[in-house]
């Protein structure tokens, strides 16, 4: 479904991704990790051409994102930072992305009635608190049921309630065979959803494996162990935290 | 033919008894009939000239009479000569439309030309496309009202004045519309004469001009669009009230200009969209009052050559910059002035300002020096430095200032 | 385009900055032009105002719009739209909102108060400085990453071009007022909006005094329909340049 090619993408004298070469399949929730500063949120952006790639090629179900902006309509995103225009209302901006997607006549609005987002509706994004802002993104990104999910630190800021309905809706999807990448600082949080694990650090590819493969490797059965495991075998002491 | 009109005034002097009144003719065009009849006429006759074009020149009025056109008869010097020459006293021209006459260098080529006569009066006649329209030398009492005096001068050299005098005294010109010549009033060596009410306008030098000429009244003309306003030099006693100055538009343009003028008096005029509303050089009591001053470039413009003048009781509204002089001593003075720029206050309510208000500002001076800078004019930074000045007072000349000035404006 | 500008032009109309700004802009104009029974006076000061405050409060306001709204953009841009339509949509949501409130403010009192030729020429030199002070805010934020820079520039593009420029070409004039300067004078304005916006002021209100000048081009300019002709087209220039180059830079822009 996503395919990236010797993807390489520098800042300056930066150099966030080195390389990158990967195949995602539909029907996979990837859980990219890394620490801070690794290439993640570059990745994720590269995929949804807000960042221009420097060289290499990004292929979503054969269309090339470089040319080819249409490949979008196949795709949610739901922001790590969800910042609206100070004076519209939930409604509205629900009703714009509406506007803006003509393509598309079924809604999913699940995550809408879940997070209650319908009672308040009126309510403009100015007065909204962060994690309401969360549900906001969340809610856009599965209104279209599109085949493939980015979720920039999905999680981050919700409430267990609301963490744990949308959690349900991830796997009701991966079911559905979507494609979902998931990024998360919180592994426990993707307990149960994460069928892969890319692991970035310093714009280099560390591993890309399936979760029980790695289970299987450590003997662990935990992800938040599994993945720590993995890093202290893979990964040179110096280059993990000093 | 001649007889007859012998006969006919002989019926018409024992009709009318009274001998010195005149005979009444008519002339028809044919050939050279104007000149046949002037000379066929007595002193004191009537001549009707019909309607019809008379290719005629040189028509010498030698003797008192009376020419009046009906229905406006063509006199066309067909662009070769010149056309009425009055020589003889107490001659009137009345309705005749003249048109036409040549240029020449050597002679200065007239409509209607008055020399050496007194009590002319021209009155009523259209003068189109002439060199020199109504022309007056060494003439006396002569009125000259009511006519139209139109031409397409381009270039100053080749054109002549709408209405020319020269060495003469007592004149009254009256309601006249004079357009397109070099100066549509001109006057050199004139004196005791009125002007009053005429309309000169689009002419390619000024809409007045005199020189030498003393104790003459102007009022209630109107000059606008000329090529460089009004022009007034060399003499004294010069009274211009009620007259209206638009549009003089140009370098070296000016409403009025005054060059050695003295004990004068400009009452009540309106200035209006002039590039310089009154210029005065070498110009000596004056008393510039009651005037408005209403979107000129320049109000006035006094050079430090001028003094013992006075300005009081105009308005100032919307000018570019009120006033401006070239050196930083003023003998003249400016009193109860309205200006629009004045910010001071009145705090006894009297109606006059508290604080004297300084008519030149920094910029203006700087304009005087680089004219390119206009083109930063108003903008933010020139305005600090207006302001700046405003509080220390280093370039403008600090003795030019009105120390009553208005609070509201005149009612003029 | 359409949908996107309707919803930025929804958030602005209730945006508490630019109602501000409108009713500034209105008790600025009843005051000035009602309290002189004056209205040349009235529209000078009216002049000074638009001139000084407009630039400024236009790309600063304009700059932290398009930073704030950075998120939303990304938002925008995950969705199948191109990127030119999100950037002019947004363009076009925050010149035509400042307008709007520039047209109200000083607009509908003029119409009221001073209704004529030069009011008229106010208005629009008003709108269009708005418009290409957008633009240069624009150019601002796709250029620069960093949100406080971009202010930092914004705010010295406004002073560069209301004070320092000026000074810069004064100085020009008095070094070189031997020699025949006025077309250089001419096309040097031509780099500076506010000037621009100035000169079609100027030649409402200050004719008379232009036609003063000798120079046989600045009469030419500055006597005729040329001068305002050749104002309106650089300043329509100015909106459109670095409205292009922004869409060019935004094209190859990192989010």
């Amino acid at each position: 479904m996503i395919s990236i090619d010797t993807l390489t993408k520098s800042f300056g004298k930066f150099t966030a991704l080195k390389n990158i070469s990967l195949q995602m399949q539909a029907g996979q929730a990837i859980s990219l990790l890394g620490p801070n500063g690794s290439g993640k949120t570059t990745l994720i952006k590269s995929i949804l051409g807000l960042v221009i790639p420097e060289k290499g090629t990004i292929t979503i179900n054969g269309h090339v994102v470089k040319t080819d902006w249409n490949y979008r309509a196949q795709i949610g995103y739901m922001p790590q930072i969800g910042r609206y225009p100070e004076n519209m209302t939930i409604e509205q901006v629900i009703r714009m992305i509406k506007e803006l997607r003509k393509d598309v006549k079924k809604y999913d609005e699940e995550l809408i009635e879940g997070f209650g987002l319908d009672r308040i509706k009126t309510k403009t994004m100015r007065n909204l608190s962060g994690g309401t802002r969360q549900k906001v993104s969340a809610c856009l990104a599965f209104l279209f049921s599109p085949d493939i999910y980015i979720l920039d630190e999905p999680t981050a800021g919700l409430d267990p309630v609301s963490s744990e309905l949308l959690k349900d809706k991830m796997l009701k999807e991966r079911s559905a065979g979507k494609l979902i990448l998931i990024t998360s600082h919180v592994l426990s949080d993707l307990e149960g959803i994460a069928s892969h694990i890319i692991y970035l650090q310093d714009g280099d590819l560390m591993f890309y494996k399936s979760v029980e493969e790695l289970q299987i490797a450590t003997g662990e059965e935990k992800l938040n162990k599994v993945v720590a495991e993995v890093i202290k075998k893979t990964i040179p002491q110096t280059a993990v935290n000093p | 033919m001649i007889g007859n009109i012998r006969g006919l005034i002989l019926i018409l002097m024992f009709l009318f008894v009274q001998p010195t009144l005149g005979a009444t003719i008519k002339v028809s065009p044919a050939i050279n009939a104007l000149a046949k009849a002037l000379k066929a006429a007595n002193k004191n006759d009537t001549l009707l000239i019909q309607p019809g074009i008379y290719k005629e020149h040189d028509i010498l009025i030698d003797k008192k009479l009376t020419v009046i056109g009906v229905q406006w008869p063509v006199i066309d010097g067909e662009n070769k000569s010149q056309l009425i020459f009055i020589t003889a006293d107490s001659v009137t021209v009345q309705g005749l439309q003249v048109q036409n006459t040549g240029r020449s260098s050597m002679t200065d080529m007239a409509g209607i030309r008055v020399q050496n006569a007194y009590y002319a009066n021209v009155q009523g006649n259209k003068v189109l496309n002439t060199t020199y329209g109504i022309y007056l030398q060494n003439a006396a009492y002569c009125t000259i009202k009511g006519n139209l005096i139109h031409a397409n001068a381009v270039d100053e050299l080749n054109s002549g004045n709408g209405v020319h005098a020269w060495k003469c005294h007592d004149l009254f010109i009256d309601n006249n519309d004079i357009a397109g010549h070099r100066d549509g009033i001109y006057f050199e060596f004139v004196t005791e004469s009125h002007i009053r009410g005429n309309k000169s306008k689009r002419n390619v030098r000024y809409g007045l001009h005199f020189m030498f000429s003393h104790n003459d009244t102007y009022s209630k003309n109107e000059f606008s669009d000329n090529g460089s306003g009004v022009a007034v030099m060399y003499s004294k006693g010069v009274v211009m009230t009620d007259n209206i100055f638009r549009h003089n538009w140009g370098d070296a343009a000016y409403a009025i200009l005054l060059k050695e003028i003295a004990n004068s008096h400009i009452e009540h005029n309106l200035f209006v969209k002039n590039t310089v509303a009154l210029y005065m050089e070498s110009s000596t009591n004056i008393l510039v009052e009651k005037n408005r001053f209403i979107d000129n470039g320049w109000a006035i413009r006094v050079t430090a050559s001028c003094d013992k003048s006075t300005f009081q009781q105009n308005n100032f509204i919307g000018n570019s910059f009120d006033v401006t002089t070239n050196g930083t001593v003023m003998l003249n003075v400016f009193r109860q002035n309205y200006w629009d720029k004045y910010d001071g206050y009145d705090l006894d309510k009297n109606g006059i300002g508290d604080v004297p208000y300084y008519p030149v500002s920094l910029y203006s001076v700087i304009t005087e020096r680089i004219p390119t800078a206009m083109i930063l004019y108003r903008s933010f930074l020139t305005n600090i430095m207006d302001q700046v000045e405003k509080v220390m007072p280093s370039v403008t000349p600090d003795q030019l200032k009105d120390t009553e000035p208005r609070m509201k404006k005149w009612n003029l | 385009m359409k949908t996107i500008v309707k919803y930025v032009l929804l958030d602005l109309f209730r945006n508490r900055i630019i109602l501000v700004y409108s009713l500034i802009l209105a008790v600025l104009s009843i005051s000035l032009l009602g309290l002189d029974n004056n209205p040349t006076k009235g529209l000078l000061s009216l002049l000074n105002v638009s001139l000084l405050f407009v630039p400024i409060i236009t790309i600063l306001f304009a700059t932290i719009y398009f930073f704030n709204s950075v998120e939303f953009t990304e938002l925008l841009l995950s969705q199948p739209i191109k990127r030119n339509t999100v950037l002019l949509s947004q363009y076009i949501g925050v010149a035509f909102s400042l307008a709007t409130a520039f047209g109200i403010g000083v607009g509908l009192p003029l119409l009221f108060l001073v209704s004529g030729t030069a009011s008229l020429v106010l208005v629009i030199t008003g709108i269009l400085l708005t418009l290409v002070f957008c633009s240069i805010a624009l150019l601002i934020f796709v250029s620069f990453k960093d949100k406080t820079k971009g202010i930092g520039i914004a705010i010295a593009a406004a002073l560069f071009f209301s004070l320092l420029f000026d000074g810069l070409l004064l100085a020009f004039i008095y070094s070189f007022s031997d020699y025949p300067i006025d077309q250089a004078v001419i096309a040097i304005l031509a780099f500076n909006p506010i000037d621009l916006g100035r000169v079609l002021m100027l030649l409402q209100l200050d004719t008379s005094a232009l036609m003063g000048y000798s120079g046989a081009l600045f009469k030419k300019f500055l006597g005729s329909a040329s001068g305002s002709i050749f104002s309106i087209v650089c300043m329509l220039f100015w909106v459109f340049v670095p409205l292009l180059l922004s869409v060019r830079t935004f094209k190859k822009k990192d989010l």
